[in-house]
């Protein structure tokens, strides 16, 4: 039985999105990426063009989101591995500036304090890596749900450390008083903050196109359809899938230290556990293991969160029932209700499963 | 903002360590613990027989807070809210069941996990139309101020109450579970389910029940709790990721595995918060003592968790009948 639920999940994800069900119908969806993705690169021309400065930030927010989200679509899409404390890295990567910036101005702490942009991307891949070489010592030694609780339960810790850090704001957050420089460009100016974040999208596709290709990522896929059978195999299938969470989590905490300059402020709620719902949901949507898919997802994302927001405040109840609906969709649950009210045998054999 | 942790525990007391602040931060960690083994036995019981997670559990603890709060303030009679909400809540609970969890047991986790933050979700928002974004705050009766003399330690009367509640509903879910009939088809139905049906035991129904008995008792630690803080919307977000590291903890798939990782998960973070600057004082400068103690004892119980996995990575009591992952 066990088996039978473990190879079902693989089709599955694989196969569906909630948009693509058909071949054609993919191929329409990553035109359709493709295009999102030439409007984010000269999106700060055509904002200014059209006056429309907003929509300039909603497609940076939108490019760091996606970013998060092909991270972690790396662990779902090529290992099977669910994580559910993904938000966790955004918190790292973003007080790593903040706390770097902190003291630049504010004094103390010679050996951390520093204005310099390159110096806090590399403060924040080096922490994301180091929490994520620490934590998946024991998570990865756990599969399927267990992985998904504990890494849940990891992300929730670093929540509570960044809100036990009071001289950093705690609950409330900090508000960084200058951005990272780097020598050259200025994120003080919209469109090269948006640039620097479509930039780091792009690098995140691209890392996980190649690796999808590579020795190293047929491996990985080999671990997603049957681990034990890889291991069998003589392949280091822990240390393969160790190396890719440090891969993920350095990625994820280097959008975290994008999303703190684009906002200029960095609080807990970075690294809350919602937080990681919504990057599993953004992955899910635009279909786990595709490689472009978290584009899909991310703007559907910031489109609802946009509009639902500004209608109502009770906003997560439509948010709510939209996700239950991918979900029983995903399932094939849906299937299940039509089939029953039509012939009610015909569920009861389903069910069973 | 979900972001002040709700606490069931009293900081009261001097800073020097002795005896009787070392007993009433135990009574602190047993009655906490109680509270976790509530939320916790639903989550556990319904895990283990379909591997279900049901990141929605810690709504039923909010909307027993809530509920509880709703039926003081009409009735007045607060024993009255402790008895009807948990009946209420399971109630309630019934559509949640009926037309989100049925559909996907047997799903990939993934995919639960997405419905149930999305009920989650729903829920949060139902109960902030119903009762606003304010906290609602429960009334204690007044017998139920004072303190109670116990072996030369003077208790909150109150924390007695949710000991003996909490002990007396856990031992009478023990019973319910290894005891009866109806526990009888609940671990069947977990250890082997195909062969439990082939048995005639109707596992769709045990199921539903089992749901609603679980939710019906987070309800009843929501009711608890309430008055010690007072109602509000974190509370779901809050708990369900303590209650989820209890069950981990605890193996996931036994009753007893919760209740004993619930108590020391309450009681690690109860001693934590109250003795983890001092001892971090005999290490540190006392400012960075100051400094550090609260961050980390914030994290005590994750860091407890990480300990615990690093030694067995199936918790403490993993199941027996199935197969390790």
């Amino acid at each position: 039985m066990r088996e039978r639920h473990h190879q079902h999940t693989v089709a599955k994800t694989n196969v569906l999105t909630p948009f693509a069900t058909s071949r054609k119908g993919a191929r329409l969806l990553l035109y359709a990426e493709l295009a999102l993705l030439a409007l984010l690169v000269t999106a700060p021309w055509l904002s200014t063009w059209l006056k429309m400065p907003f929509w300039l930030d909603l497609g940076t927010r939108l490019s760091i989101l996606a970013m998060a989200g092909v991270s972690l679509n790396l662990l779902m899409g090529l290992a099977g591995l669910v994580s559910f404390g993904h938000a966790a890295f955004l918190g790292i990567g973003g007080y790593a500036v903040a706390i770097a910036l902190w003291h630049a101005v504010y004094g103390g702490a010679p050996w951390l304090a520093s204005e310099s942009g390159l110096f806090h991307l590399g403060l924040a891949a080096g922490l994301g890596a180091a929490w994520a070489v620490l934590t998946g010592l024991v998570a990865l030694r756990t599969r399927g749900v267990h992985f998904l609780m504990i890494t849940l339960a990891f992300g929730q810790m670093i929540y509570y450390l960044l809100s036990g850090l009071e001289t950093y704001g705690g609950d409330d957050g900090l508000t960084l008083d200058l951005r990272s420089q780097f020598p050259g460009i200025t994120l003080d100016d919209a469109g090269s903050m948006h640039w620097l974040a479509v930039a780091g999208l792009i690098i995140a596709l691209l890392l996980h196109a190649g690796l999808r290709s590579s020795l190293i990522g047929l491996m990985l896929r080999g671990t997603k359809a049957d681990d034990r059978r890889m291991r069998a195999l003589g392949y280091p299938v822990f240390v393969m899938q160790l190396g890719l969470y440090v891969l993920a989590g350095t990625l994820a905490s280097l959008s975290g230290a994008l999303a703190a300059n684009h906002a200029a402020y960095v609080s807990p709620s970075m690294a809350e556990w919602t937080r990681s719902g919504d990057l599993l949901f953004m992955v899910i949507l635009g279909g786990s293991g595709r490689v472009t898919g978290p584009l899909t997802g991310a703007a559907i994302f910031v489109i609802l969160e946009e509009v639902l927001s500004s209608f109502t405040r009770y906003w997560h109840l439509p948010f709510g029932l939209l996700l239950i609906a991918v979900a029983l969709y995903q399932a094939g649950a849906l299937d299940i209700v039509s089939k029953r009210l039509h012939s009610k045998d015909a569920a009861e054999t389903e069910m069973d499963g | 903002m979900r972001t002040v942790l709700h606490r069931p525990i009293g900081q009261e007391g001097t800073r020097t360590m002795n005896g009787a602040l070392l007993f009433t931060q135990l009574v602190n960690g047993l009655q906490y613990g109680l509270l976790l083994f509530l939320v916790a036995a639903g989550l556990t019981l319904v895990f283990g027989i379909l591997d279900f997670v049901n990141l929605a559990h810690g709504a039923f603890y909010m909307l027993g807070a809530f509920v509880s709060a709703s039926i003081t303030a009409l009735s007045g009679s607060w024993p009255l809210a402790l008895l009807l909400s948990p009946l209420v809540v399971a109630i309630l609970s019934v559509p949640a069941e009926r037309f989100v969890a049925r559909p996907l047991y047997g799903a990939s986790p993934l995919v639960q996990v997405l419905a149930t933050f999305g009920l989650l979700l729903v829920m949060e928002a139902l109960a902030m139309i119903v009762w606003g974004t304010e906290g609602r705050g429960v009334p204690l009766p007044s017998w139920l101020h004072g303190h109670v003399e116990f072996l030369g330690v003077a208790l909150p009367a109150y924390r007695i109450l949710i000991v003996l509640v909490g002990l007396s509903v856990a031992v009478a879910s023990f019973w319910l579970v290894y005891r009866t009939r109806f526990g009888m088809q609940v671990r069947a139905a977990a250890a082997n389910r195909a062969m439990a049906e082939a048995l005639g035991i109707d596992t769709l129904a045990v199921e539903a029940r089992i749901f609603a008995f679980g939710a019906g008792l987070a309800a009843l630690a929501g009711a608890l709790v309430a008055p010690l803080s007072e109602a509000n919307l974190a509370m779901a977000f809050e708990v369900i990721i303590i209650a989820f590291v209890v069950i981990i903890v605890g193996g996931l798939a036994s009753l007893k595995g919760a209740f004993i990782a619930a108590l020391l998960v309450g009681m690690t973070d109860t001693l934590g918060r109250a003795f983890l600057d001092d001892a971090l004082r005999t290490v540190l400068s006392a400012e960075a003592a100051e400094t550090a103690a609260p961050a980390i004892s914030s994290m005590s119980i994750y860091l407890f968790m990480a300990v615990v996995l690093a030694i067995k990575p199936s918790g403490l009591f993993p199941p027996r009948t199935r197969e390790l992952r």
